[in-house]
């Protein structure tokens, strides 16, 4: 998941980097075949490199390896909402056929099943980056028919709110999970897979997601990962848990 | 004009029950000290304001100090939920609380708003989302120019706010280096400012002249509180604790091995 995730991103991407596997993934292309690719986090570091995957998006490693290192208020208003980001990482709790994601509760907000942690800066990464990239683990919980509250924005409930919003922004263009890969289709704006992981069928990938999902009239093999990609991620996992001891 | 107080003064003579408090932090310089002060004192009915209610936010919404949260991320960062919080929201213990929920680019352009004395900060944000159905103090306004429409937010502007930083000089003026979050927003847009210091010094020592400063005469309190951060951290003095973070998880799981762990480190500790 993470070694196809990191695929999508384009050598040239200026990308708003979510804690988890989205800044796996990031790093990972940044270490292999992007190395000029330029992570920014919401904690105010730019162009940061660091040699560990961060436990919180504000560890002291991503401030030493940044270029710069600028203000919340600055990252959020002048580079974020000042158009100067191309790509948004995103991870959820939940995703529904329409590419909404939820961050802030499951069940009712008001008596939530589950109170998860919230938005953080995912509303806006989801609305002012030309476009997102999303990735999460492929179970019917989380990839849902309609998720419980949109704390980020994919394509809206109908899947023309978007565009109804007038957002110039593409939004959501691939879904990456350890089963396969998913993009909206072109009029509807629903997410139909289009490649699956070496070893996964189509029943398997229906029965993990929680709507009717549709295929893509040609549906691809997602290409398996190179002895290059294990190594730099192996060997980027191993050093992590070797400063924060997970 | 900063006056060097103690941790006890300072936070006797501007923390009182009911008031608004932010204590910020962007992962990095949170003011752990301060709030094991407040949760000392006694306060009780506070409002608080922080964009990401952390360990700092879970051992005071536990202590019960706390009847308000307005924030934009609550969580323990990269290990999971804060059970005080969660706690509190699901069961009302030990006081209910009530969630004034935004997302971070709100947040920093209220920190922005307050500090240049507006009444409300304006921002391209919230699009589609459902955060305005849940929360009353997020609005829609028309651009005057373009007819566009913006969300708007009231500007914080909290009684009392409190921050970490690494050093200030005799004159109180202090230091921040590396994330510096909201920090200076903070202290400029707070009625009263406390903030927290590693270490005073002779002279800040060498930085470059666009290091983040704020100046002594902007700020209320200067308070020497070694380790002041901890379990964050003091970018330059010491890292952060990521053991105590995963540590926090089973502490504070448990209503009873919580309340023990605030006796033993808190109650039973006593203000530098």
């Amino acid at each position: 998941m993470t070694i196809a995730a990191s695929r999508a991103l384009d050598p040239d991407d200026v990308c708003f980097v979510g804690i988890g596997a989205p800044s796996a993934a990031c790093n990972l292309a940044r270490l292999t075949r992007a190395p000029d690719l330029i992570l920014i986090y919401e904690s105010g570091t730019i162009g940061t490199r660091p040699d560990v995957l961060p436990l919180s998006i504000g560890d002291g490693e991503l401030a030493e390896t940044a270029l710069t290192t600028v203000s919340v208020p600055e990252m959020f208003r002048s580079w974020l909402q000042g158009g100067h980001v191309t790509v948004g990482f995103l991870g959820a709790a939940q995703l529904d056929r329409y590419a909404n994601l939820n961050t802030t509760v499951i069940g009712s907000y008001d008596s939530p099943h589950v109170r998860l942690p919230g938005a953080g800066g995912a509303p806006e990464i989801a609305t002012h980056c030309q476009r997102v990239l999303i990735t999460l683990r492929h179970r019917p919980r989380a990839l849902v028919e309609t998720v419980d509250f949109v704390t980020s924005l994919g394509f809206g409930r109908t899947g023309t709110e978007r565009a109804a919003l007038g957002i110039p922004t593409a939004g959501p263009q691939l879904v990456v999970t350890d089963l396969c890969t998913l993009a909206p289709e072109q009029d509807t704006n629903e997410l139909v897979v289009t490649a699956l992981h070496p070893g996964v069928g189509r029943a398997q990938v229906q029965a993990a997601t929680g709507w009717p999902v549709r295929f893509a009239p040609e549906v691809a093999e997602t290409p398996p990962p190179t002895e290059e990609e294990l190594t730099v991620l192996r060997e980027l996992h191993r050093r992590t848990a070797a400063v924060h001891g997970a | 004009m900063a006056r060097l107080s103690s941790l006890h003064d300072a936070v006797a003579a501007e923390v009182r029950d009911g008031m608004t408090v932010a204590l910020e932090g962007f992962t990095h310089l949170i003011p752990f000290a301060a709030a094991h002060e407040v949760i000392r004192q006694g306060r009780r009915e506070l409002t608080l304001v922080r964009m990401t209610p952390d360990l700092i936010s879970d051992q005071l919404i536990g202590a019960g100090c706390a009847s308000a949260l307005v924030f934009s991320w609550g969580g323990n960062p990269g290990v999971g939920s804060l059970h005080r919080l969660r706690d509190a929201v699901e069961h009302g213990w030990p006081h209910p609380i009530v969630l004034v929920e935004h997302a971070h680019a709100a947040m920093a352009a209220a920190w922005e708003a307050g500090a240049a004395n507006l009444p409300f900060a304006v921002l391209r944000g919230y699009a589609g989302t459902d955060l305005p159905s849940v929360n009353d103090q997020i609005a829609a306004i028309r651009c005057p120019f373009t007819d566009e429409e913006l969300a708007a937010v009231p500007a914080h502007r909290p009684d009392v706010g409190i921050v970490h930083a690494q050093r200030a000089d005799r004159d109180g003026n202090v230091l921040l280096e590396g994330i510096i979050g909201v920090q200076k927003e903070v202290v400029l847009a707070s009625a009263r400012s406390i903030v927290t210091v590693e270490e005073v010094v002779d002279d800040l020592g060498p930085r470059s002249m666009n290091a983040s400063v704020v100046p002594g005469w902007a700020i209320d309190h200067v308070v020497v509180a070694p380790r002041g951060a901890h379990p964050s951290y003091a970018h330059g003095y010491y890292p952060r604790d990521n053991a105590f973070y995963v540590a926090w998880d089973d502490i504070s799981r448990d209503r009873t091995r919580f309340t023990a762990w605030i006796d033993e480190h808190v109650l039973g500790a006593v203000a530098a």
